[in-house]
């Protein structure tokens, strides 16, 4: 767990070759390569270019509409961080317990949106490179060109994606940014017919995902060599699991294991992450750099996702993913997967569960009952964790008697993969661009890598260079809105 | 036989913004099938296509929040014979504007340094990190826009029905039940 080529002794005479930006990624990010005359590889980095200080505007707010605001940090899983802070805010009111039919609202709204953005991220952004290989014509490595040649496993892929939206606008109101849960508990329940309507089509998302393990499992089958070996590097790993040591993608405990498959801590209850998770800044990023404390950044820092999860839970409840599960582990043999790659077929195994789990729950009639609110004790402080599609998420938060926000704390799913997604380019720029001219297939190799990760460059954060710099906004008739300007210290001023 | 049609070209960048904009226009299901034989897309992050090329039609989600942004709007701009401003944040900032009121070194100090979880924080300070601007900036400030569609995100139903109106060449027109800005 080296951090070998992320700072080139020397970087003044070596040629800059820069991915900006990072595509069929969410959001924006950059990577940095940095290679001398024999396109020897000197430094690798996956730069994250936006700011945004969400944890600073959310401060002065009144609580109750957190879970409405933070959605706005990202657009493919806004349900993810609308849960995570009513999670944490569940403590604010006092209710840790919620009425059966509110957890399993939630439980149901969460099922949609996994399945939704794990849907999206294979089909839409990462099948083109699987399907037409890593280097092949650029200008067909899309969905387009995936509609053209494999029509049917485009429109499948459209219609899952399509169905976990439907489900979390039967749950929140709206396919993006809703407002079903609050803290406490639910505003909404199913009504028959709306319950009736995602009935029909649950057996025939059953099925289609488990034709999407299917295809990528075949992909590791054939190509066993690639897939085992491209990007790989050995990480702890981390995910919450349920309190019987099952998959649970809604609510449960820390578990850590380290690149071996031992556990390192276990049953760790989120409201204490701040005894077991610190962050470290690095220069060159505006995401922030998690590491476990006990072992500290160097060897601290972990992977989270499907791949940790899927590895990481003991077993999954629903019999269809089970099986695939085991087949997953079975293929990897004793130690861990670590390879990227193995991120997709991870993915699809929880999307797979992810269906299974909305079927169970449009069975149950509590997602149609009518006691949506649980109330108790008010409290000042509370952390809210949930497994996102990318991987554990924190919400974290203090109110004051006034109802208003003192502190927020947020660690996303992609900031926990921060310094993995970067180990993983390093290697890729090992293993292919090495010694070669530099062309956009070897560069779209360095974006595999990174893909397979799912990062959500939307949830992450920006920055400032250490040479004196000004920047200057026109409006359309010339005139200076605003400038902003750097000084040699890094400091920074504006003026409007 | 087959005749080719000419296909309107379309780009599309997200700025400050959080994607789900762009996720919203995926929420045309399975009209994104009828939309490819009528568009070849651009620069987009559907695409590998990593600058803007001489398009028909530009499509921008989110404001402005750093110097980067800027530069993407330009070249969207100087390219695209029609744009559309698509969103809250685009239209007038939208959240991220929030931080407004906020001198942005103060946000800049409390996220990376008096951060509840953060060991030794300091300011990342690296050239390749693009300067934040002071304030959050509607793009209708910077260069000229031809359409907004507003929302937060606008419906799949409403992008359709610009989308399908300028490929058309008609006036493109939401009308009542389209039009809302939550
Ligand atoms: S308008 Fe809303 S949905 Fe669109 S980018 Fe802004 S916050 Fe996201």
């Amino acid at each position: 767990m080296s951090a070998s080529l992320e700072t080139a002794v020397h970087p003044e005479n070596l040629r800059r070759v820069v991915i900006d930006p990072v595509s069929r990624v969410e959001g924006h990010g950059k990577v940095t390569i940095l290679l001398d005359d024999k396109n020897k590889v000197h430094q690798v980095r996956l730069h994250i270019v936006e700011f945004r200080g969400f944890e600073k505007f959310i401060q002065g707010r009144p609580y109750w509409e957190v879970p409405v605001m933070v959605q706005r940090l990202c657009g493919i899983c806004p349900v993810s961080h609308h849960l995570a802070a009513s999670k944490a805010l569940d403590h604010i009111v006092g209710a840790i317990h919620l009425t059966p039919t509110a957890e399993k609202m939630r439980r149901l709204m969460h099922y949609g949106q996994i399945l939704q953005s794990h849907a999206l991220h294979f089909f839409h952004l990462s099948s083109p490179d699987l399907l037409f290989g890593f280097d092949s014509d650029m200008s067909k490595r899309n969905i387009i060109g995936v509609a053209e040649k494999h029509p049917d496993t485009a429109k499948r892929g459209i219609l899952l994606r399509k169905f976990g939206q439907e489900v979390i606008r039967h749950t929140a109101g709206k396919r993006i940014h809703g407002t079903g849960a609050v803290p406490g508990g639910v505003n909404k329940s199913l009504s028959i017919a709306e319950r009736d309507e995602l009935l029909n089509d649950i057996y025939q998302i059953v099925s289609w995902s488990r034709d999407a393990v299917h295809l990528v499992k075949d992909m590791h089958h054939q190509n066993p060599e690639l897939y085992n070996s491209f990007g790989s590097f050995r990480a702890n790993y981390m995910s919450i699991v349920g309190l019987d040591g099952g998959m649970d993608l809604y609510h449960g405990q820390l578990r850590g294991r380290d690149e071996s498959g031992n556990i390192i801590f276990d049953g760790v209850d989120y409201q204490n992450y701040s005894q077991l998770i610190a962050e470290e800044v690095k220069n060159w990023s505006y995401m922030k750099f998690p590491y476990l404390k006990s072992l500290g950044t160097e060897k601290g820092w972990y992977r989270v996702g499907p791949l940790s999860r899927v590895q990481n839970c003991d077993f999954i409840s629903t019999p269809l993913a089970e099986v695939e599960r085991r087949d997953f582990a079975a293929f990897s043999g004793v130690m861990p997967m670590h390879a990227p790659l193995g991120y997709h077929w991870a993915r699809m195994i929880e999307m797979l569960h992810a269906a299974e789990m909305i079927k169970e729950l449009l069975h149950d009639d509590d997602i149609m009952g009518d006691d949506l609110m649980a109330k108790g004790e008010r409290g000042n402080e509370g952390v809210g964790v949930i497994e996102a599609p990318r991987g554990t998420l924190i919400h974290h938060y203090r109110v004051d008697e006034n109802d208003l926000v003192t502190m927020c704390n947020l660690i996303v799913s992609t900031t926990h993969n921060n310094q993995a997604m970067n180990e993983a380019v390093r290697r890729v720029a090992q293993q292919y661009l090495q010694g070669h001219e530099v062309t956009e297939g070897l560069l779209n190799h360095i974006e595999v890598a990174i893909r397979a990760f799912d990062p959500c460059l939307s949830c992450a954060t920006h920055a400032l260079g250490k040479m004196p710099l000004q920047v200057e906004l026109l409006n359309g008739a010339g005139e200076q809105l605003s400038t902003m300007s750097r000084s040699n210290n890094g400091s920074i001023c504006a003026e409007v | 036989m087959d005749v080719p049609v000419k296909k309107l070209k379309v780009a599309t960048a997200t700025l400050a913004g959080c994607f789900g904009c762009h996720m919203s226009f995926l929420d045309i299901d399975e009209r994104l099938l009828e939309l490819i034989k009528l568009v070849e897309f651009d620069r987009s992050p559907l695409t590998d296509i990593k600058h803007c090329g001489p398009c028909d039609i530009g499509i921008i989600e989110g404001g402005l929040c750093n110097a980067e942004n800027v530069h993407v709007l330009q070249e969207f701009r100087l390219n695209c014979k029609t744009l559309i401003a698509i969103g809250a944040c685009a239209i007038n900032g939208g959240l991220p504007a929030q931080r407004n009121h906020l001198s942005l070194p103060l946000i800049l100090e409390e996220v990376y340094h008096a951060q509840h979880g953060l060991i030794d924080g300091f300011i990342p300070n690296d050239p390749e990190l693009p300067l934040p601007l002071d304030k959050v900036y509607p793009i209708h400030e910077v260069v000229k826009v031809d359409y907004f569609i507003p929302g937060c995100p606008p419906s799949g139903d409403a992008i359709w029905k610009v989308l399908t109106d300028l490929l058309a060449g008609r006036e493109p027109e939401l009308g009542h039940n389209l039009m809302h800005y939550d």
